[in-house]
């Protein structure tokens, strides 16, 4: 395999937590993703994994080492920075759907993109109904974000983490909600984005299937990489 | 990389408080009641303020000019050394006469603070009716240099004040010395002096302060007749009055004045000094009721805005999370609170009309009348200001607090 180009460098990442008492969740973590690679983290629970996951994702910067995007550290970075790098470099799929439960799906979905302003109105919001339409979700798209159901919710979720065609989508059990189905509609929706746009996706995940169809396994087990 | 500004803050913000009327509208209720309360309070304090002050103007001018009564001073000088020398000083006449008033009067005139300046004879006197006696003073006035100045006009109940122009003898009478005497418009009184003059005049005019002591006491007579009560002649004047554009600052011009007249000069403060105190304390206490009103409302406008806001922290923590910057969110609330707070502001001018009406029109009876609370647009305009400001911070600072967390730490709590 041709060596790609370096994109997300975790270097000896350690985070503590300090209630109930003092306990260090990661130790020492180091590890490299590349350009255009689909790689997986498992791990049993409560071994570190989502922690690790808000770390790379630059929403919560409570840890000692270094984590290094696209060439940025981002360990140096003040809060603002780091804001715009999540808007225009980092999709996330939280384990748990975290919509803006006020506003239709589509604007969930588009409202990353309006805030990036790269493109005109009416070009995000053609894209986004492309991508509802691609996890199956074009029906919805004018729905409270309240009314719908969890896993359509994580499909909009998802949908709103590539809206802005990041660097990289990171997601923390993003089919955790979805049936068999619509699992593997989100797999091959990835598959077909690393592959056939060189994007990288870092995905937590329990199933097997799905972690043994990825290009790579970063297995996790009390705090650290095995 | 081309660049839209989508204004997907404004967005968010009314979104949010579109999709939660009943929370906006309760939000924007706080701040009606604390800028009504906050108008209405500090209006019915100066509003009385006001009206004391202006009572005391019905016959008080803002400056007065007159001569210090002198003792007279014994002719041959003692010194130390020699025997006592006995002497009976007394208060001599001819000091109260100002020495040229009407180069006086033309001076102040020329000041730009003075909007108002007529000369006055005084002299304390007794009304008699037959058996009846009252003592008093009068004030011999050009009446309608008398009337610009203090609005005779609006207190008058019967006769017009007018008719005293056109009779030498006439006399405008304060109502209650009417009473006592029992004498109705037309009729004729005696006045007598201390100088053992004696003079019969008619009642062309009943006045109404409403101040009790002065409608008991005041009566106005042209300077002539004055000036025979005081058994002088035509240039005898005691005193000068002066009206300022601002009666605050009537202290301050007092140097000025003594220089400018050679007279001593009194301020209305000193000429009624328990009046004056009193309206010190009073505005003293407005004010620190002002100030305790404001805190109230101010905090009971930041509270239910701070409550707005603690209820969107998710909401808060998924725009970070999506790449908002903690200054997006601060601006994305403090919107959402100056709309709320301009809702509130609307609703509470309104309310503080109503309020200020229905105060208004309450009869408290007696000198007073109605109740003496009026519209000040400086309240009004306060307000607006206070509620802004406000408003403005109850949606800043909480937000602000939420913008510097890592959205992960919200979503943990
Ligand atoms: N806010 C917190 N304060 C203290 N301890 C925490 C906090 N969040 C997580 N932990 C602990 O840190 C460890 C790692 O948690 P984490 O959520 O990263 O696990 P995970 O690998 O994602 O598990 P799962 O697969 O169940 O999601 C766990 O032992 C958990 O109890
Ligand atoms: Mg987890």
């Amino acid at each position: 395999m041709i060596q790609s180009e370096l994109l997300l460098q975790a270097k000896e990442v350690s985070k503590y937590f300090y209630e109930p008492e003092k306990f260090k969740v990661l130790n020492n973590i180091s590890f490299d993703i590349h350009k255009g690679e689909f790689v997986t983290m498992v791990g049993k629970s409560g071994s570190g994994k989502s922690t690790l996951l808000y770390l790379l994702s630059t929403m919560d910067t409570d840890y000692e080492g270094n984590i290094i995007l696209d060439g940025e550290n981002l360990t140096l970075k003040t809060k603002e920075q780091l804001a715009a790098i999540r808007n225009e470099k980092i999709g996330f799929v939280f384990q748990f759907h975290y919509l803006l439960p006020e506003f239709s799906s589509l604007k969930n979905v588009m409202i990353p993109a309006l805030k990036l302003g790269k493109y005109a109105k009416e070009e995000i919001e053609s894209r986004a109904y492309s991508i509802l339409e691609k996890l199956d979700l074009k029906d919805q798209a004018l729905k409270p974000a309240s009314k719908l159901s969890g896993g359509q919710q994580q499909r909009v979720a998802i949908a709103r983490a590539l809206i802005n065609d990041p660097k990289i989508i990171m997601g923390d059990e993003p089919t955790g909600n979805l049936d068999s189905k619509n699992a593997a509609i989100v797999f091959d929706l990835f598959k077909h984005l690393t592959t056939e746009f060189n994007q990288t996706v870092l995905a937590v995940t329990h199933d097997n299937d799905f972690a043994k169809a990825s290009d790579r396994i970063i297995e996790m087990a009390d705090g650290i990489i095995l | 990389m081309k660049n839209y500004k989508h204004n997907i803050n404004s967005e968010i913000a009314f979104i949010h408080l579109i999709s939660k009327k009943k929370q906006t509208m309760v939000a924007a209720l706080g701040v009606t009641v604390g800028i009504a309360i906050f108008i209405f309070m500090n209006s019915l304090m100066y509003g009385f303020e006001v009206y004391s002050v202006e009572s005391l103007f019905k016959s008080t001018p803002h400056l007065r000019i007159y001569k210090e009564e002198h003792i007279s001073q014994p002719l041959i000088k003692t010194s130390k050394t020699d025997l006592a020398l006995l002497t009976n000083p007394k208060i001599t006449k001819e000091s109260k006469k100002l020495i040229n008033p009407n180069l006086i009067i033309e001076a102040l005139k020329k000041q730009p603070e003075v909007i108002g300046v007529t000369p006055n004879v005084s002299v304390n006197v007794f009304y008699n009716n037959g058996e009846a006696q009252v003592t008093g003073r009068t004030s011999g006035v050009n009446i309608e240099e008398q009337n610009t100045m203090f609005q005779l006009e609006q207190y008058i109940v019967e006769g017009k004040y007018s008719d005293l122009k056109a009779n030498q003898n006439g006399i405008i009478l304060g109502v209650g010395i009417a009473e006592k005497l029992n004498v109705r418009l037309a009729d004729n009184i005696s006045v007598t002096t201390a100088y053992g003059v004696s003079k019969v005049m008619k009642v062309v005019a009943l006045l109404k302060t409403g101040v009790t002591n002065t409608d008991k006491t005041l009566s106005y007579t042209n300077i002539s007749a004055a000036q025979q009560l005081n058994k002088q002649g035509a240039s005898f004047i005691t005193d000068i009055y002066v009206n300022i554009n601002d009666y605050e600052t009537a202290k301050k011009l007092i140097p000025k004045f003594k220089q400018l007249s050679g007279y001593e000069v009194e301020d209305w403060e000193t000429a009624n000094t328990s009046a004056a105190a009193a309206n010190k304390i009073r505005k003293m206490m407005a004010m620190a009721i002002s100030f305790s009103i404001m805190l109230v409302a101010a905090f009971g406008i930041y509270n239910i805005l701070n409550m707005t806001i603690m209820e969107k922290l998710n909401d808060i923590a998924i725009l970070k999370a999506i790449g908002f910057s903690g200054k997006d969110v601060i601006r994305i609330f403090v919107k959402e609170a100056i709309v709320i707070g301009l809702i509130g502001i609307a609703f509470g001018l309104v309310l503080a009309i109503l309020l200020v009406k229905v105060m208004g029109n309450m009869w408290v009876g007696g000198d007073i009348g109605f109740f003496p609370i009026r519209f000040f647009p400086k309240f009004f305009g306060l307000g607006i200001g206070f509620g802004l400001i406000v408003t403005t911070l109850a949606g800043y600072i909480p937000a602000r607090k939420a913008a510097k967390l890592d959205p992960i730490t919200i979503f943990r709590k």
